[in-house]
């Protein structure tokens, strides 16, 4: 059993690590230079939007590089995973699994106030894949409850790029407890296709797969814990053995589906962001295709084009650009067909607009076998 | 109204009726009852008018299953509650029934679910058994009728099925709406509240299992039935909404990919043969089988 107190006494050996990593990456001369440039640069606070949707952005930068400030809450808050009424007690950035997408441009800086409220019960920082150096940032965000820290960092790689709290000695269990999120890093004049042909998006489908590990009982019922602290013990023990009870979008199964799936119009070019920070992933649309894929998500790299399934790497987030050219409803899945069906990684996209049957038509219904 | 329909309605009944009595286990007429009768209501003689079960298509179009006049001549007796989990545990103590899925058995007064259309008839096979009546799953019909004002008509398509997409959208739309909120949590037995014939927790959360198979019907244009084909390894799941669901699942819901609303879960209400009409049915078999 993990009490609070031992929780926090775990993280005083990693914050004294973490401050003294900081003092020593932040002093040298030439950076100081530099700083003192960027405090002359445009600053932009933009509110995060919840998934499965991004901010307002510019496809296309608009002037120079500019500090982009972004608040984000931890919040531990028991959530239902399923309609079964199982609970995960989760950890989340501002209440959403997966944490809310940033979108910036290259060679602008982002610049994140991380806070961690009194009322929680765990120690957690966060860690930019699209940021160098400091474990991601990980080292210089070590935030207990009831503190905060600041960080920036420039985005100097462009792509769409996990994020995902790394805490000592616990970054497995706060990642499974969804602790995961994305941003994406746009090159400033836009997405291209490998021939320099620009690239739009009419939307994004921002897309947090979470694998999770909940417990069960003796008659097999999933358990409830009351606190974070009581559910780690065994929870660490389902999270060992790698099979998890639920593969997830956006945090529960169904939470893309039904009332809440996806909209979109044919002729619309939608990008499908998909992030994974634990596990792999092979995202497929059914119905569709990716048009242009970023399979690795870095869009320095010529997208791949007509895929059908495409994978996401455990510790990546990968983009995906498709036009509807049907109506209808499309599932977009993990093809892991289980993990899709049988565990949750399913969402669905509802697409109205006109037919096409030159693409595809019933030339006979199902019916009775000719006998004659 | 549709002559065809009625015509297959007329055939069905009986056929299904009878397929049923045929594979079951006929008790001896000397074997004591061993087990109290469960509590019944009458469902007296009269007409339904109701949206056929199955999958209907006019000019390779789906539309709108047509509405059927159905008369029931003979009053029946349906279960007033569904099977209890205590109840379906003593068929499977005595060895006839296989365990449930779905039912915690040491709570009390919860309904029999997680299971399948085997297991229900296993169930009313052992009913019969140990009582000296004939039970049997009812029909889609048969439900629908004694079900009343909580039989839900289906119609989806205000248009007459002109454009498939947009049925296939409103589908999703109506389902997706009639997801929200729901729990599917089994209740205690008469949570759901009674209906007008005094049956309990119909179209609550457990939807129940019916003889009636799957059907795919190919309409012409005068709303006559030009093919139609029977797949009764799927039968109809009665409950708020209609369900198909093959004979072996015990649990219906899925994440799946195709875009369904499941029900929640699966149990038993059973209707039991009428003296005369079981007797019939056994006179009419003894003289097709000599
Ligand atoms: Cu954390």
């Amino acid at each position: 059993m993990l009490t609070r107190r031992e929780a926090l006494l775990g993280t005083a050996t990693g914050a004294a690590a973490a401050a003294l990593l900081g003092s020593v990456i932040a002093t040298p001369a030439l950076a100081q230079a530099k700083v003192a440039d960027i405090a002359g640069l445009p600053r932009v606070s933009v509110d995060l939007v919840a998934p499965p949707f991004a901010h307002p952005h510019d496809q296309i930068a608009k002037g120079g590089p500019k500090v982009i400030e972004y608040r984000m809450t931890i919040k531990e808050l028991p959530m239902v995973i399923d309609d079964e009424g199982t609970t995960l007690q989760a950890m989340t950035y501002e209440g959403s699994m997966p944490g809310p997408l940033m979108i910036v441009h290259e060679g602008d800086y982002v610049e994140l106030t991380l806070v961690n409220p009194e009322t929680n019960e765990m120690p957690h920082n966060i860690d930019f894949h699209a940021a160098t150096g400091a474990l991601g940032g990980g080292a210089l965000t070590h935030v207990n409850p009831g503190e905060q820290a600041v960080l920036r960092w420039k985005a100097t790689r462009t792509g769409t790029f996990v994020y995902h709290c790394a805490p000592t000695g616990m970054i497995p269990w706060h990642v499974v407890s969804g602790m995961s999120g994305a941003v994406m890093v746009l090159p400033r004049d836009g997405l291209k296709d490998g021939a320099g042909k620009p690239l739009k998006y009419d939307r994004i489908f921002y897309i947090g797969e979470h694998d999770l590990y909940v417990p069960r009982d003796e008659n097999g019922k999933y358990k409830k814990y009351e606190s974070l602290g009581d559910s780690y013990d065994e929870t660490l023990k389902v999270m060992r053995g790698l099979i998890p009870t639920h593969v997830v979008f956006n945090g529960k199964v169904g939470s893309l589906t039904g009332d809440n799936a996806l909209k979109a119009k044919v002729g619309e070019t939608v990008l499908f962001v998909h992030a994974q920070a634990n596990r792999d992933s092979r995202p497929h649309l059914i119905g569709g295709h990716g048009d242009h894929v970023w399979e690795e998500g870095k869009f320095v790299n010529a997208p791949a084009k007509d895929l059908e399934t495409w994978f996401i790497r455990g510790g990546s987030a990968g983009a995906a650009l498709y036009t509807f050219l049907q109506p209808g409803i499309y599932a977009y899945v993990n093809h892991n067909l289980i993990e899709a069906a049988e565990l949750g990684a399913t969402a669905h996209v509802m697409v109205e607009g006109e037919w096409d049957d030159d693409l595809m038509k019933q030339v006979q219904a199902p019916g009775p076998i000719p006998t004659n | 109204m549709k002559p065809g329909f009625l015509l297959t309605t007329a055939l069905v009944i009986p056929a299904i009726a009878l397929a049923v009595y045929l594979t079951r286990d006929p008790a001896g007429p000397a074997a004591p009852p061993a087990m109290a009768s469960p509590q019944t209501v009458a469902i007296a003689p009269g007409r339904l008018a109701y949206r056929l079960p199955g999958e209907f298509q006019t000019a390779e179009r789906p539309v709108d299953a047509p509405e059927d006049r159905v008369r029931f001549r003979r009053s029946f007796d349906i279960m007033a509650y569904q099977v209890s989990a205590a109840d379906y545990a003593l068929c499977v103590a005595d060895g006839a029934c296989d365990q449930a899925d779905g039912a915690v058995q040491h709570r009390q007064n919860l309904p029999a679910t997680g299971v399948s259309f085997r297991d229900a008839n296993a169930y009313a096979q052992w009913l019969s058994h140990k009582t000296g009546e004939g039970w049997r799953l009812p029909t889609d019909e048969e439900w629908a009728f004694a079900a009343a004002e909580r039989f839900s008509d289906e119609g989806i398509d205000p248009d007459g099925g002109s454009d498939a997409i947009a049925r296939w959208l409103a589908r999703y739309r109506s389902e997706s709406e009639a997801a929200k909120g729901r729990d599917p949590e089994p209740k205690p037995q008469g949570h759901f509240g009674t209906n007008s014939n005094g049956l309990h927790d119909v179209g609550g959360n457990v939807w129940e299992w019916t003889t009636t198979c799957y059907r795919r019907v190919a309409l012409d244009r005068n709303g006559r039935v030009d093919t139609s084909t029977d797949n009764c390894g799927v039968r109809v799941v009665a409950g708020k909404h209609r369900g198909y669901m093959s004979f072996f699942i015990r649990d219906g819901k899925s994440g799946g990919c195709a875009a369904g609303l499941p029900p929640d879960n699966l149990g038993i209400r059973l209707v039991r043969e009428r003296p005369s009409m079981l007797s019939a049915f056994k006179a009419l078999w003894r003289g097709a089988t000599g």
